[in-house]
């Protein structure tokens, strides 16, 4: 027993009714490795991490910690056993201080006073052995995400976790961050810290891992190592059956411009400028994707050409020769824009409307869904079921709250819902992020359905595969500039890199 | 089973309140089961008393039915009185400029000027809210003081009853032409037209909430005013029309107070509710309890109606003073509230409780339809 792993599951199964969730699932985290669980939103990860955390009970199998049988039945006892979990959403007190945020729930040492000086000592210990960095004493609103996350991380640490879960931890972080997040990471694992690594970017999984696991429907599916597989494999095995990563894109002569930027500036949020002078054509059949490293002025750009935020005196957007510059959401779309926004659930869709009504969100004034002055509920279904079926949006019935469906599921709605208005430009801001390797897919593959009939499209994207993959031009956005535009076939992953640091 | 507590819960916040009700009355002095019947008596006991009820209910299923538009919008529409008096004014003053204009003329007129008394004074908290971010639930009560304080005004001095300046100076105008006088529809009762005209405005909020693009675009910018408004739906236009049309509501409901009472005229004591009788605040309790569904707020209304007429004969049979429907209304409030977080509590303890599958956590797995109600509450509070 002299190298029991740090943790066994062994033949985990768990069932709610009509999901089999987690089928004889075994898997094991040695000290000192990163074992990534891999699998699409549904595949059972989250359900094996909440047992394992101790919110739900299996039906049959074990968990051994330390090659002991362990019984966790809470996450306090989970905490207890030296187990911990860093939330995808974080799970820290805004107003209160990084000291504050890590003593919270603990017992104090001097009975009901705080106990802050001795935390704080601790804090930094932890921050100096890992190298996070942090300054226990600053309260936690006045953090970037990244830094936001390495509390967590320093909360985990601080219970003495060996085994830490984390749950998608890239999702909310700039490569730089991830960059970062990956070297505090590998400086845990030195120490012998296990680590649980959840994720569906495959290069990341690719880069960080010791072991992959991938599981499917509840199943395991793949047990592999980054030295034995790739990035298609790792997909193939999420999705069981073949995907294509680079979708094929046939030749088409470029049109008129027909989207037109010229010397758009935008201020951001807080009043200063965020984007600069910006100039740029997209021409009917292309796609042109803008690279960057998020927080360079990509959104309030997006913003702008959507109408949503005013530009600054001196800007143009134009769309077939139309003036928009000062033009609201509603004439930007009647001339014929359509809009994929960067945050579905905020500006894409209602979440408690039904799934019908959000395919009828910019549409549902049209006289033809109308009888009289009420809706006219047969023609809005068939509509909707048309729009359903054909963009194979995967819901129980067109009633059912859009909040509800999965996130690639709600994506394919959104697309549907914009493709529909025959649009001659289409802006789509991080299209499949978030979204499973299927959904995402088929939207590259509408995406690429709409450049070939000649709509332009602009693409904001900060997945680089994503506009190496989709993109006949890139444009580099750093510092609310375009520092560089390049062809896709002069491009590197390297250059646009430089680009995107700035360089 | 979440649609289940959704129709059970309040039933049984209500009954809860009455249990109270009935340890209140035992404190007392009086029988529990003896109040109760004269509760029962005096709201259904005999057809008068049903008709009085109703008549009761009208202002507050008004009022209720403009709220829920406002709520439906996420607009928290607080100025149900300031609205209900803005409509009864404007509506008086035209009764009392043109009192010789023919009935069937002057009835929809005075109807008409309750409603744009009512909409304009509150499309003013809604031109605040949508163009000058002033919060509504502030600026909506504020406006409540300033129309009761207009109202004092206008009746101690321009609106006066003539009589009365020599004398005791009542705040109240002169009785209304009979002309404007809304007919009563069973004769030997008090049942007028108001009572069928408040269940058709009813109807009409339904149909346009859930019928019509208009109010997809309330719900849409109640819902998510972002995705609204990035699918180029004006959400400052639509705050404004929710206000409006739910000062609207709330207007018609003063219109109905003054044309519909057996006084005929707009009758104030000064206080702050001395007309409305604080229709415009009951009003929204009546929408909460009906779930701010336009279709609910009817049988809700007429049973905040039956505890007011029921409160009455209690104080006559009992002595027991009416404040205790008041006491009651409240209670139910804090239930129908309370009793929301109690079943908050109790889906979390069916998810954790899925570890060990029964029949009834079966549906929890999956989701569910959100229940109208929950969806209220949580907007309101």
């Amino acid at each position: 027993m002299e190298h029991a792993p740090l943790l066994t599951m062994r033949n985990i199964t768990k069932t709610f009714p009509g999901v089999l969730a987690n089928d004889d699932v075994s898997f094991d985290v040695h000290a000192g490795e990163v074992h990534t669980l891999l699998g699409e939103n549904g595949a059972g990860k989250s359900t094996l991490m909440k047992i394992l955390f101790g919110l739900y009970q299996p039906d049959s199998g074990e968990i051994r910690l330390r090659g002991e049988v362990a019984s966790i039945t809470s996450p306090t006892s989970a905490i207890e056993q030296r187990v911990g979990m860093v939330h995808q959403h974080f799970m820290l007190v805004p107003t209160l201080t990084v000291a504050e945020n890590v003593a919270l729930g603990l017992p104090s040492n001097r009975g009901f006073r705080t106990d802050l000086d001795a935390v704080s000592e601790r804090i930094v210990e932890i921050s100096e052995q890992y190298g996070l960095s942090v300054d226990p004493s600053i309260e936690i609103w006045k953090l970037s995400v990244g830094e936001r996350q390495r509390v967590e991380i320093i909360k985990a640490l601080y219970r003495d976790a060996e085994l830490l879960v984390l749950d998608e931890p890239t999702a909310v972080l700039t490569p730089q961050e991830v960059d970062d997040l990956f070297v505090i990471l590998r400086q845990m694992t030195a120490n012998g810290t296990g680590i649980i690594f959840i994720s569906h970017k495959l290069h990341e999984v690719l880069e960080l891992s010791d072991r992959i696991t991938v599981l499917r429907n509840g199943k395991v599916t793949g047990d592999t190592t980054p030295s034995e597989t790739n990035r298609q494999q790792l997909a193939e095995m999420m999705v069981g059956r073949e995907v294509k990563l680079a979708p094929d894109k046939p030749h088409v002569d470029l049109g008129l411009a027909r989207l037109q930027l010229r010397d758009v500036s935008v201020k951001g949020d807080r009043g200063t400028i965020a984007v600069d002078g910006v100039s740029l054509d997209v021409h009917a059949g292309e796609i042109v994707g803008i690279a960057g490293v998020s927080g360079n002025g990509q959104r309030e750009l997006a913003e702008t050409i959507a109408g949503l935020r005013p530009a600054e005196s001196g800007s143009s957007v134009t769309i077939d020769d139309a003036d928009l510059t000062k033009a609201g959401p509603a004439r930007t779309r009647a001339a014929g824009l359509a809009y994929v926004p960067e945050e579905r659930m905020k500006d894409g869709a209602v979440g408690e409307f039904e799934v019908s009504e959000n395919l009828l969100l910019i549409n549902h004034g049209d006289p033809k869904f109308r009888r009289g002055p009420l809706f006219d509920f047969a023609k809005i279904r068939e509509h909707c079921q048309r729009l359903v079926d054909q963009f194979s949006v995967k819901t129980p019935s067109l009633d059912t709250p859009t909040s509800s469906l999965s996130g690639g599921n709600i994506q394919k709605l959104i697309m549907a819902r914009e493709l529909d208005s025959r649009p001659s430009v289409i802006l789509a801001a991080q299209p499949t992020r978030g979204v499973d390797i299927g959904a995402a897919e088929y939207i590259h593959s509408e995406l690429i359905e709409q450049r070939n009939v000649g709509v332009a499209i602009l693409m904001i994207s900060e997945d680089l595969d994503e506009v190496l993959g989709l993109a006949d031009r890139i444009a580099v956005m750093f510092e609310g500039r375009i520092v560089t535009v390049i062809d896709r076939e002069a491009a590197t992953r390297e250059a646009l890199g430089l680009a995107m640091a700035g360089g | 089973m979440k649609r289940l507590t959704g129709g059970i819960v309040p039933l049984g916040a209500a009954l809860v309140a009455f249990l109270f009700g009935a340890i209140m009355i035992l404190t007392l002095g009086a029988s529990p089961v003896e109040g109760l019947g004269a509760m029962i008596d005096g709201a259904f006991g005999t057809g008068d008393r049903v008709a009085a009820t109703a008549v009761r209910a009208t202002p507050l299923l008004l009022v209720g039915a403009g709220i829920t538009i406002a709520f439906r919008a996420s607009v928290i529409n607080i100025g149900g009185e300031g609205q209900i008096i803005a409509g009864a004014l404007l509506s008086t003053a035209l009764a009392l400029a043109i009192p010789d204009t023919p009935k069937v003329l002057l009835i929809p007129l005075v109807i008409l000027a309750g409603i744009v008394g009512g909409g304009l004074w509150g499309a003013i908290p809604g031109v605040l809210k949508a163009y000058a971010s002033v919060n509504e639930i502030l600026s909506t009560i504020m406006l409540n003081i300033v129309a009761i304080q207009l109202m004092n005004y206008l009746l101690r001095g321009p609106m006066i009853d003539p009589v009365e300046v020599g004398t005791s100076r009542i705040p109240q105008t002169e009785r209304l032409t009979d002309n404007a006088a809304f007919p009563t529809l069973i004769e030997g009762t008090r049942l007028h037209l108001g009572v069928p005209m408040a269940v058709l405005a009813a109807i009409i909020v339904y149909v346009i909430l859930f019928r019509t693009p208009l109010g997809f675009r309330l719900r849409a910018v109640g819902h998510n005013p972002d995705a609204a408004r990035a699918a180029g739906i004006s959400v400052e236009r639509n705050i404004v029309s929710a206000l409006s049309m739910s000062g609207a509501l709330c207007g018609l409901a003063g219109v109905v107070l003054v044309f519909g009472s057996e006084s005929l005229r707009l009758v104030t004591d000064g206080g702050s509710a001395g007309f409305t009788g604080s229709a415009g605040f009951n009003g929204i309790v009546a929408a909460l309890f009906g779930g701010l569904h336009p279709l609910w707020t009817i049988p809700s209304s007429f049973l905040f109606g039956s505890l007011l007429t029921g409160a009455t004969e209690l104080q006559r049979e009992l002595q027991i003073p009416n404040a205790l429907a008041i006491a009651l209304n409240g209670l139910i409030v804090l239930f129908v509230v309370s009793s929301d977080k109690v079943r908050n509590w109790l889906d979390l303890r069916l998810d954790r409780s899925m570890s060990t599958p029964r029949s009834e956590t079966a549906e929890a797995a999956v989701p569910l339809e959100t229940d109208d109600l929950e969806e209220a509450l949580e907007e309101t509070t």
